[in-house]
């Protein structure tokens, strides 16, 4: 095929080679000289043009009334070519802002990376996929030298870049904490009040703290409005609710937390997630938490990370793969 | 600069007056169907906006006659109630009249030349030029 050029000779051989043939080809043709224009950023009033001058130098005696009309035609399309470049405008910005937040992104994924620790006798899995490029939940493991094990998992109501900002701020505020301070009450308490100070009273963030000692085998844990997780009794071969009463971070700066505990023997499991798991949403209505809970049974015979992987794996097929919140899931076994 | 024309812009009817007279401008000084049609277009956009937005104002014609180049310039001012955010204005998708590729940034890509002052409260000026493509 030959290369299509760009300019009215050519144009005008392939209109003269149709007008003769009504051939298929130069139809062809005409749809590449099209594209490569449009490549070009060519006018539609421009082609109308260069289709006005190629009609006259075919048919030198064209009569006045169909020149006439193809002006008209010519003034009709300038607000298409007008429209058309703002398109063209727009979609490169569109680009530039697209690329703009995956920097945004992978700075996100630095800002709030966290280490899966190893804790003897534990078995820990985790994963957290965002909805959009950022995302609005956290989680963070902490370990300390007495071998402790602090988890948080939080969400910020609402998605995307506005919650991905907050989420910084709750990961630093914890830095900030001094080790020592380690009772999930507390600490619920004080991010509550940098919240509180910090965050517009339009955005709620939920969030479980836990703290895990293997030496005595005790999990302690307060929620700030959290969905509840899973507790599984390997002796009793049941799963429960953790329940744990708390508001929302950032209400009202006094709040208090109440601290839980529960004893976690061989075989238990813990499994904290957020509602992007729980509110996954099938085509009509969303899932009921006894069957996300099924689901995550499914799996639990797994080891850890694979199972929160599958877990993941399963919900995102269940969506038709286009997940509507920040999936967050931990899970956590004992061993021995 | 004393324009050589100039068309009051009071009813929506004064908006084809005002095009007339650009376009026989725009013949004379010897511009191509294609820049004839989009210098008419310009002179719409401009003129709509006196008619939505100010009640009154004109549209200036000047021929801008060079040792090298030959232009027409335009000059759209009004007494309306002017422009606070310019940016926003000059922003594509941002149309108050709601049309597709519309509005000043419209104008902006017909034309060669643009600029633009507004004081809110005392009225907005707009001088926009296009060159014959040589």
């Amino acid at each position: 095929m030959n290369k299509v050029n760009l300019d009215l000779e050519n144009y005008r051989k392939l209109l003269k080679q149709y007008m003769i043939t009504q051939d298929e080809k130069a139809l062809y043709q005409a749809e590449q000289f099209t594209k490569l224009s449009m490549q070009h950023n060519i006018s539609p009033e421009e082609i109308v043009n260069v289709h006005i001058q190629a009609l006259k130098e075919i048919y030198p005696d064209l009569p006045k009334e169909i020149d006439d009309s193809m002006s008209f035609l010519l003034e009709a399309m300038i607000s298409y070519g007008l429209a058309y470049q703002e398109f063209q405008s727009l979609r490169e910005k569109q680009l530039e802002l697209k690329s703009e937040i995956s920097v945004a992104a992978n700075m996100q994924q630095t800002l709030l990376s966290t280490v899966k620790p190893s804790i003897r006798g534990l078995d820990i899995g985790a994963t957290s996929i965002p909805a959009n490029q950022m995302s609005g939940d956290y989680y963070h493991f902490v370990k300390d030298n007495e071998d402790t094990l602090g988890i948080a998992i939080a969400d910020v109501i609402g998605k995307g870049v506005p919650a991905a900002l907050s989420m910084s701020m709750i990961k630093y505020s914890m830095d900030s904490f001094p080790l020592s301070q380690r009772n999930p009450s507390a600490i619920l308490e004080n991010l509550n009040r940098v919240v509180e100070r910090n965050v517009d009273p339009s955005m709620f963030i939920t969030m479980f703290y836990g703290l895990y000692d293997p030496k005595t085998s005790v999990f302690q844990y307060s929620s700030a409005g959290h969905e509840p997780g899973f507790y599984y009794n390997a002796k009793m071969d049941k799963f429960d609710e953790i329940k744990a009463k708390g508001l929302v971070l950032g209400v009202s700066n006094d709040t208090v937390y109440q601290q839980y505990e529960l004893e976690i023997n061989k075989g238990d499991m813990i499994i904290l997630l957020t509602d992007g798991v729980t509110e996954c949403r099938l085509a009509d209505r969303f899932i009921e938490r006894d069957e996300v809970l099924d689901v995550i049974k499914k799996f639990t015979h797994l080891p850890a990370q694979e199972a929160v992987e599958q877990v993941y794996k399963y919900f995102e097929r269940l969506q038709d793969f286009q997940l509507r919140d920040d999936f967050t899931l931990i899970i956590i076994k004992k061993d021995v | 600069m004393d324009f050589q024309s100039c068309v009051k812009i009071n009813r929506e009817w004064d908006i084809v007056g005002a095009r007339q007279i650009g376009r026989e401008h725009a013949k004379k000084i010897g511009f191509g169907t294609v820049d004839q049609a989009r210098i008419a277009t310009a002179i719409s956009e401009l003129a709509r906006n006196i008619y939505l937005y100010a009640d009154t104002g004109k549209i200036c014609f000047e021929i801008i006659n060079e040792i090298d180049r030959k232009g027409l310039w335009i000059l759209a001012v009004d007494n309306g109630p002017g422009i606070a955010d310019i940016s926003q204005v000059m922003e594509d998708g941002f149309s108050t009249s709601g049309g597709l590729g519309a509005g000043l940034p419209g104008v902006k890509r017909l034309m060669d030349q643009f600029d633009i002052i507004s004081e809110t409260g005392k009225g907005t000026e707009i001088r926009t030029v296009k060159w014959v493509r040589k």
